[in-house]
């Protein structure tokens, strides 16, 4: 069967202009591969500033006009072109953003689910669809700032859920809930997943994605490093030196920091944006790093564990 | 309920407190003034052929002579009984000059407040939302030029245009020369406010376009816009939908603050056209040392200003959900 979302080698920079009046072109996304299937959940993981966002407002169309998108999107076999995407967003392909500010502070819920639409039919389905997250009939006539968090972000899924979605983009969609109720929230996720569309969790909170997820895409500094199964992680399978890194500074998992920090947009220098945190570097690393497949996963690194070296 | 009863209950007591800092202040700039009545109101020749009695009873008139805390504080008493007293200069109750005089401005005023706020608002929202295009560029020069213009100069120049080269409009005052009052018809007041109105509305024009465009452009780069364009919805449903709905409280305040910017417009517009407005009349009342007018007439703006931003906030909390619903559940 076809993926219902293929990127490949996708670039998203950005035109800066530093001191008023040079231009430079700031490159945020590089080189970025990942397949979404139908009936899985995709989670792409990496820490803050590492462009994850970009990826879904890439993926709907809705970069800012200061930036500039490279490289294939495919939705269904079919290129997603930017006018593609625009008639298929919001119904074909949904977001479902971080929290409340994604929502209107002067609209109510219930108009701000039906998206405009005010006929009986819109309305019993909002009403479906608040019910089907929890959420009562008296929840459409609240105001955004009357939500609670947890309230808040069901509102939000139920925006998406209100559709009947080929691919859910879910960018970051736990921060500030405790970790049962992020888990509720990533059982509906699931669940949608279940039903037949494809979910990409975008999320830098590497484990709670492992709960759902079906493969993991590790995000380093705009680049995927390595794209792997969320067995492999558990199984000691990993193969890319920032995904073991990621993995070991989980708290179950020995709590181990790495030293150093994620370089900036245009700060990295040639070849693995990784390799000055890397303790398996060598000097081959500054040159270009192509991606190979290990182990039934694919991995950006010239050495990988679980890999031989050439 | 109770909490909207408290609410404007401390704002008058508020505007009691201003006005009475208010008329101090102005009380207290009339008094540093250098400015001498009688040499000023009738004349250093007239007085050069006075005798001591007249000058003395000129003086008593005037209030040279009495201290000015007295002064004040029996200003102060009168008007807090309702007696505004009268006006030196025109021989009438202080009222009734306000009052015949604020008709002549209030119309002049209301015009240009409501003509500012609707075309501001209008080019605002259409700059912010087609930012950075020739549209956009053009209504923001154009503001940018007429707030750096001052008003006085903006009234010669339109003056100059429609009265002198053109000749279409009245060069000033608020009736036609030569005609007896009662046959002054509304139509020829109307024809006489057009110029000053015209000035007012420009200059005032700028000012709310601009800060609507930066409001517009915030909330089309705000999250909740992001997201509306995430799920589909057009450009112009975003306007209309949440563009419109979330300009709408700045617009208030915007709309309210600038009844001050019309008054203090006014001053300079009346001056410009000889209209006999509240404006020129404080500027007589300045110039002649009218103490009771002059008092009477900062008094009687401050606290329409004040009335002005009173309604904004009570509007606020009729239009802000989070003001209403927060106000309720107290």
């Amino acid at each position: 069967m076809e993926p219902v979302l293929e990127v490949k080698d996708l670039s998203i920079s950005f035109t800066q202009y530093q001191g008023g009046t040079r231009r430079r072109e700031l490159p945020v996304i590089r080189n970025l591969s990942l397949t979404v299937e139908a009936g899985q959940v995709a989670a792409v993981v990496g820490s803050s500033g590492s462009g994850k966002s970009l990826l879904a407002h890439g993926i709907l169309g809705i970069l800012p006009y200061n930036s500039h998108m490279e490289g294939e999107l495919r939705y269904k076999g079919q290129p997603l072109t930017p006018k593609r995407s625009e008639a298929l967003r919001g119904r074909e392909i949904v977001l479902v953003p971080q929290g409340v500010t994604y929502l209107d502070p002067l609209m109510k819920v219930g108009p701000q689910l039906r998206g405009g639409r005010r006929d009986a039919q819109a309305k019993a389905r909002s009403r479906a669809v608040l019910e089907r997250y929890g959420l009562g009939a008296e929840t459409e006539e609240l105001y955004p700032f009357e939500l609670s968090g947890g309230m808040a972000r069901r509102v939000l899924i139920a925006t998406a859920a209100a559709q009947s979605p080929g691919l859910l983009i879910a960018d970051e969609p736990t921060p500030g809930l405790d970790a049962r109720a992020a888990g509720r929230i990533l059982g509906h996720f699931r669940e949608i997943a279940d039903q037949g569309a494809g979910v990409l969790l975008i999320t830098h909170d590497l484990e709670l994605a492992l709960t759902i997820a079906d493969k993991v895409a590790v995000f380093y500094a705009g680049e995927t490093v390595e794209e792997a199964n969320a067995s492999d992680f558990s199984a000691g399978r990993l193969r890319h030196p920032y995904t073991n890194a990621l993995w070991n500074a989980l708290p179950q998992n020995g709590f181990t920091p790495i030293p150093g920090a994620q370089p900036w947009p245009g700060e990295e220098g040639s070849g693995c944006p990784f390799a000055p945190r890397c303790p398996r570097r060598t000097e081959a690393c500054v040159g270009e790093i192509p991606v190979r497949s290990v182990n039934g996963g694919r991995v950006r690194c010239l050495y990988p564990e679980g890999g031989e070296r050439p | 309920m109770k909490h909207r009863l408290i609410f404007t209950g401390k704002k008058l007591i508020r505007m009691a407190l201003l006005l009475l800092g208010v008329s101090l202040a102005a009380f207290l700039l009339m008094s540093a003034s250098p400015l001498d009545p009688l040499q000023t109101n009738v004349g250093q020749a007239a007085l050069g052929t006075m005798s001591q009695e007249q000058i003395a009873k000129l003086e008593e008139y005037w209030g040279v002579n009495d201290p000015p805390l007295q002064r004040y504080l029996g200003w102060l008493g009168d008007f807090v009984r309702g007696d505004m007293g009268t006006s030196l200069l025109y021989r009438q109750p202080v009222s009734q000059v306000i009052g015949q005089r604020l008709q002549n401005s209030l119309w002049l005023m209301a015009f240009a407040w409501v003509f500012s706020g609707l075309l501001g608002l209008t080019l605002g929202i259409l700059a912010g939302a087609s930012r950075e295009s020739w549209g956009d560029k053009l209504i923001r020069g154009w503001c940018l030029l007429i707030s750096s213009t001052p008003t006085f100069w903006l009234a010669l120049v339109l003056l100059i245009v429609f009265a002198v080269w053109l000749g279409v409009l009245p060069s000033g005052l608020s009736v036609p020369i030569g005609v007896d009052a009662a046959s002054v018809t509304l139509g020829d007041r109307l024809y006489h406010a057009i110029l000053p109105a015209l000035t007012l509305s420009i200059t005032g024009v700028a000012n709310i376009a601009l800060h609507t465009r930066e409001k517009m452009i915030d909330i089309l780069e705000s999250d909740y816009v992001l997201f509306a364009r995430a799920r589909g919805e057009s450009k112009t449903s975003i306007i209309l939908r949440h563009g419109l709905r979330n300009v709408a409280l700045p617009a208030i305040t915007l709309q309210f603050a600038s009844i001050s910017e019309i008054f203090g417009g006014s001053v300079l517009v009346e001056q410009v056209f000889s209209y006999p407005g509240l404006g020129q009349t404080a500027v007589n009342a300045g110039l002649g040392s009218d103490l009771p007018l002059l008092l009477g007439i900062t008094v009687v703006s401050a606290a329409i200003v004040f009335g002005g931003n009173l309604i904004a906030d009570l509007l606020y909390g009729v239009v802000d959900p989070k003001i209403r619903r927060g106000a309720a559940r107290a």
